[in-house]
Formats: structure tokens, sequence, C-alpha cells
């Protein structure tokens, strides 16, 4: 079943994907599974483990199953202050 | 809003008028500032950016974590975001409260925390025309390399708590 999902990228992930937002049809189950399709399409450098996600702007699980219409946020490895 | 994002420079004086309160005895500030060189490298300018709907909840729940912990009375932390220049500030944190000790405490803790947990990110310019993003760059070539060899506690293990 393919879902509709938008995910959004900041700092290093917004360059390596070349773009700050897409809507994009998924058959991926959960964020792990959108992140090695994402990461197989734009190359990107980060390990998962170095990540955490946010899904609908709130902290998640990597095994979070997506609805329709989720927003999903790949998080690199922070630096404010 | 006990947390904030700002893309000019940081009004400190007005940040320190919302914290004042005639209970308090004094009050705590940190500033940060933008440093002209990090591991080894001659930084020429920095660009913080956000992924603001988050960060705000995230440096929200910060702030009031601060002030179960500690006796304070207030409690304020605001960030910049954008291009800064050298010897900018780049985030401030106030804390006032009764007695000076807890208000340093706090003002510590905030501080620890935002700077682990809250989605900002910094990208360094140096003077050899390189840039990058901090933490996010060096363990990137070799996600699969052993991290216990990286002294950058942050790159290999963002997450774990302090």
């Amino acid at each position: 079943m393919q879902l509709k999902i938008k995910v959004q990228y900041y700092a290093l992930m917004r360059e390596q994907a070349g773009r700050s937002e897409e809507s994009i049809e998924t058959s991926s189950v959960t964020p792990a599974d959108l992140y090695g399709e994402l990461a197989a399409r734009y190359g990107f450098t980060l390990a998962r483990e170095q990540l955490r996600v946010a899904v609908n702007s709130e902290f998640s699980d990597w095994s979070r199953r997506l609805a329709a219409g989720d927003a999903v946020v790949f998080i690199p490895p922070v630096a404010g202050g | 809003m006990r947390f904030r994002f700002t893309q000019t420079v940081i009004d400190t004086e007005r940040a320190r008028r919302e914290l004042q309160d005639l209970g308090s005895g004094g009050y705590v500030s940190f500033e940060g500032w933008v440093r002209d060189q990090n591991e080894g490298q001659e930084v020429t300018r920095l660009e913080y950016e956000a992924f603001q709907e988050l960060a705000v909840k995230e440096g929200d729940r910060i702030v009031a974590e601060a002030l179960l912990r500690f006796p304070v009375k207030h409690a304020l932390c605001i960030h910049r975001v954008g291009s800064l220049q050298l010897g900018e500030m780049a985030v401030w944190v106030g804390v006032s409260s009764a007695h000076r000790g807890e208000a340093f405490d706090a003002c510590r803790f905030i501080i620890d925390e935002v700077k682990h947990r809250v989605p900002i990110w910094k990208k360094e310019h140096y003077r050899s025309g390189d840039s990058g993003w901090v933490n996010c760059e060096r363990c990137a070539a070799e996600p699969q390399h052993s991290h216990a060899e990286h002294r950058h506690r942050a790159a290999s293990n963002p997450w774990e708590p302090v």
C-alpha cells in the first residue's frame, strides 16, 4: 500500500537531498524504512543510528507505523548554542 | 513561551526585564558568542538553522524542567537563527531567583540541555573557503567506523544523556 507522506529536510539533510521539503508516495511502513528508501535515493552520508526522527513535529520512534499525511523530519546531530 | 527564536540581535535588556520579580535577589545570564575558531579551523561566520516547530516545544520543556528542578523564579532562553558574524550573540539564557546558587545551576542546566536536545544546527564557514555542519560531517564519511576513536561526543552518539 502506498502512503502519501510529507518530508521536510534541514541542515546537512537539506543540502544532501537538494530540497527543503517534498511530498512522496511511499510503501515504507515506518520512519526507519523511509530513511532507508530516501538514503538510497539521495546518498545521505549519516547512518540512521546518528539521527533522531520527528513525526508531526514531535520526536518519534523509528518503528512507529506511518499514516497518510504524516510529516516526517530526520534530525541530524544538533549543535545549538 | 520560555524559549524563542529571533532572526535579529538578541535584545538582552528586554529579556532581562521579563525575569524581574520583587521576590528575586538576583539574576544569572549566559551568552553564547560566535568564536573565531573551532577544532583548529579559523571560522569566519556561522549560520544557524532550526526545526522551529519542534525546537520551541523542546526548548520550552527544558526551561520548564529547570523550573521544576531548581527553586528559581523565572527563566527564559532566546536563540538566534540565520547568518551570524564573529562576536555576535547566538544564544542567551537568563534565570532570576531568590538566591544566586540555584540561579547559576538552573542557567547551566538550560544551556547544556539546549545544546544537546533542541533541533538547531550550526554551519561553520572557514577561512580556507571550506564549510561544515558541526557534529555532522566528521563521522559522516565513515558511519561504520569505531565510534570509540572519536573524541567528538556529539558526533559519535549525539543523543546519549549528559
